[in-house]
């Protein structure tokens, strides 16, 4: 096969991981940015995204696509919901020390990692994707194609829906009366508060708003991947290199370093090893955290 | 600059209402900063407290607000309790806040600072109107961010948004800091034009011309606690507690202040 074809699909794959980890991210980042909690828990949350819709689409007859529509809405709903309460009843009460968060966090992992063994099971599930048509990529006629190029319409469908998810969130934060208020909250908790914002209510939701972005970038997933309950550790690893990258806090910093580490996992997956690109996005994070370490896009530390 | 005439706000109808501090202590941490400190303020009375940096103004500022808890003593407005109140219940009691150095979010616009001034309250128009035509320059930068103004017009912003609650009480922390002349008149006037609306200031000030020009009564903080108190008229005539408490010829004879925040 040419290199330019393969290149073409490497970047394809590499478009529908950036996709997802820039969901994924985005969710830890708002949750770093408001709330200055270091999430360890939240591949987890990912995790359960994608059981919870492989218990959703397994339980729901009829064609593919209503037990994933239906997926698409629960999943993100539940694990939102479990967030909040994980924030209500144990972050709360620690008064959101960065110390122990983490450490209250990493003891969360372990409660819905080992909870999902015990009632998902240790074998991957796989959910069939709502529609997955072949599509042959016409433009490399005659190019020497050996298994022939092609995509599916259900990587195209995970890249424009995260691309609308995305700008729904956008517009969410910055045209929305939640947004102005999880602003707020973020800018300065002490001045909030005395214009009247519950700051306590509005880390719950935003607690509870980033494992759902997380959820939700694992349904959209998990048809191409299969859902387990160890899958909750690359998505955390790499949440944490784009956050670092792009700049804690930083929406816009966050999904262009998705869109670096997505498209160069996908690429060198392709012609080297994953190994490779794990190897290389770890570098750059040694190297962004030695030479610019608030980040690409992050603003200095005040 | 003159400023133009004040636009009038409803008239809020409160009688008698008092904010009244007693007794309270307050701490950063293991170390107190208020003891026992007391004040109250009647609708439209200036009030202002005076005193050298650490005497602990501004966290008497903060424990009405509710941002620092008062650990003894209580804090009420007509009679009901704001110090057991969540922090963010007590704006909804109508006391509004310019904290020091304005606090604004700066990365937000002019205007996205009004509507968080602006979120306890169900119909906004018709204030954020008010405001705008009280602090035109605001309107000139509607869509500017808030750090982008200068220093003067940041404080516009901070008062338009603490105005925004329309007020019974308002707490002012040294709002002529680092301003030019025609800038702090423009606040004074503001001020003024909230007393003729049955508005109880607190203010916080260095500038003692300032505040001898327009507050009612004056009282004097040391190390956490009330020292003294007096009339602006009377200090006008007899400046010595002015010299005892903030008086720099002095201030060597005076007890260091705890090292704390201010």
């Amino acid at each position: 096969m040419d290199f330019g074809p393969q290149l073409f699909l490497a970047s394809l794959d590499g478009m529908v991981t950036a996709a997802v980890l820039a969901l994924t991210a985005l969710g830890l980042s708002l949750v770093f940015g408001v709330m200055r909690v270091v999430n360890v828990a939240h591949g987890e949350f990912f995790m359960l995204g994608a059981v919870i819709a492989w218990f959703v689409a397994s339980n729901i007859g009829g064609h593919a696509a209503i037990g994933f529509i239906a997926a698409l809405i629960i999943a993100p709903l539940v694990v939102g919901a479990i967030a909040a309460a994980a924030d209500w009843i144990v972050l709360k009460r620690l008064d959101y020390e960065p110390e122990a968060t983490i450490v209250a966090t990493i003891g969360l992992l372990y409660i819905l990692q080992q909870g999902a063994l015990v009632t998902f099971g240790p074998v991957a599930q796989a959910v069939e994707p709502p529609f997955n048509k072949r599509i042959e990529i016409p433009w490399f006629e005659g190019a020497n194609v050996g298994w022939g190029l092609f995509t599916t319409s259900y990587k195209l469908f995970v890249i424009g829906a995260t691309i609308a998810i995305l700008i729904g969130v956008w517009l969410l934060l910055s045209r929305t009366k939640i947004g102005l208020v999880m602003r707020a909250t973020q800018l300065d908790r002490e001045t909030a508060q005395a214009f009247g914002i519950p700051v306590e209510k509005v880390y719950a939701l935003t607690f509870g708003f980033g494992a759902a972005l997380a959820a939700l970038a694992a349904v959209l997933i998990v048809p191409i991947q299969q859902a387990d309950y160890l899958m909750g550790g690359d998505p955390l690893l790499l949440s944490f290199i784009v956050v670092i990258i792009g700049g804690l806090g930083s929406l816009r910093g966050t999904l262009v370093a998705a869109l670096i580490i997505g498209m160069s996992d996908g690429i060198i997956s392709v012609f080297f090893t994953p190994t490779l690109a794990k190897i290389i996005a770890t570098l750059a994070v040694a190297m962004v955290l030695v030479f610019r370490p608030q980040g690409l896009f992050g603003a200095k530390a005040q | 600059m003159k400023s133009a005439p004040i636009p009038m706000f409803k008239l809020r109808i409160w009688g008698d209402r008092v904010l009244e501090v007693s007794g309270i202590d307050c701490f950063y941490g293991d170390v107190q900063i208020l003891r026992g400190m007391s004040l109250s303020a009647k609708p439209g009375e200036i009030l202002c407290l005076l005193g050298r940096n650490g005497a602990g103004k501004t966290t008497t500022l903060k424990s009405i607000m509710g941002l620092v808890p008062a650990r003894a003593g209580s804090i009420t407005l007509d009679n009901e309790r704001l110090d057991t109140l969540p922090a963010h219940e007590v704006p909804k009691r109508g006391v509004g806040y310019v904290p020091q150095g304005r606090r604004l979010f700066a990365e937000m616009t002019v205007a996205e600072n009004i509507e968080v001034g602006l979120l306890t309250r169900s119909k906004g128009a018709e204030t954020r109107e008010r405001m705008l035509t009280l602090f035109p320059r605001l309107r000139d930068r509607y869509r500017q961010r808030a750090e982008t103004l200068s220093g003067g017009e940041q404080q516009m912003l901070a008062m338009a948004r603490a105005l925004c609650l329309e007020p019974r009480v308002l707490l002012l922390d040294e709002p002529t800091e680092g301003l030019q002349p025609s800038m702090i008149s423009l606040i004074r006037d503001v001020v003024v034009g909230l007393k003729e609306q049955d508005v109880a200031t607190i203010l916080v000030e260095q500038r003692i011309d300032a505040v001898l020009s327009i507050a009612d009564r004056v009282v004097f903080m040391e190390n956490g606690i009330r020292r003294d108190e007096a009339t602006a008229e009377a200090l006008r005539h007899d400046p010595s507690l002015i010299n005892r408490y903030v008086g720099v010829s002095q201030a060597a004879a005076i007890d260091p202040a705890p090292i704390s925040p201010t």
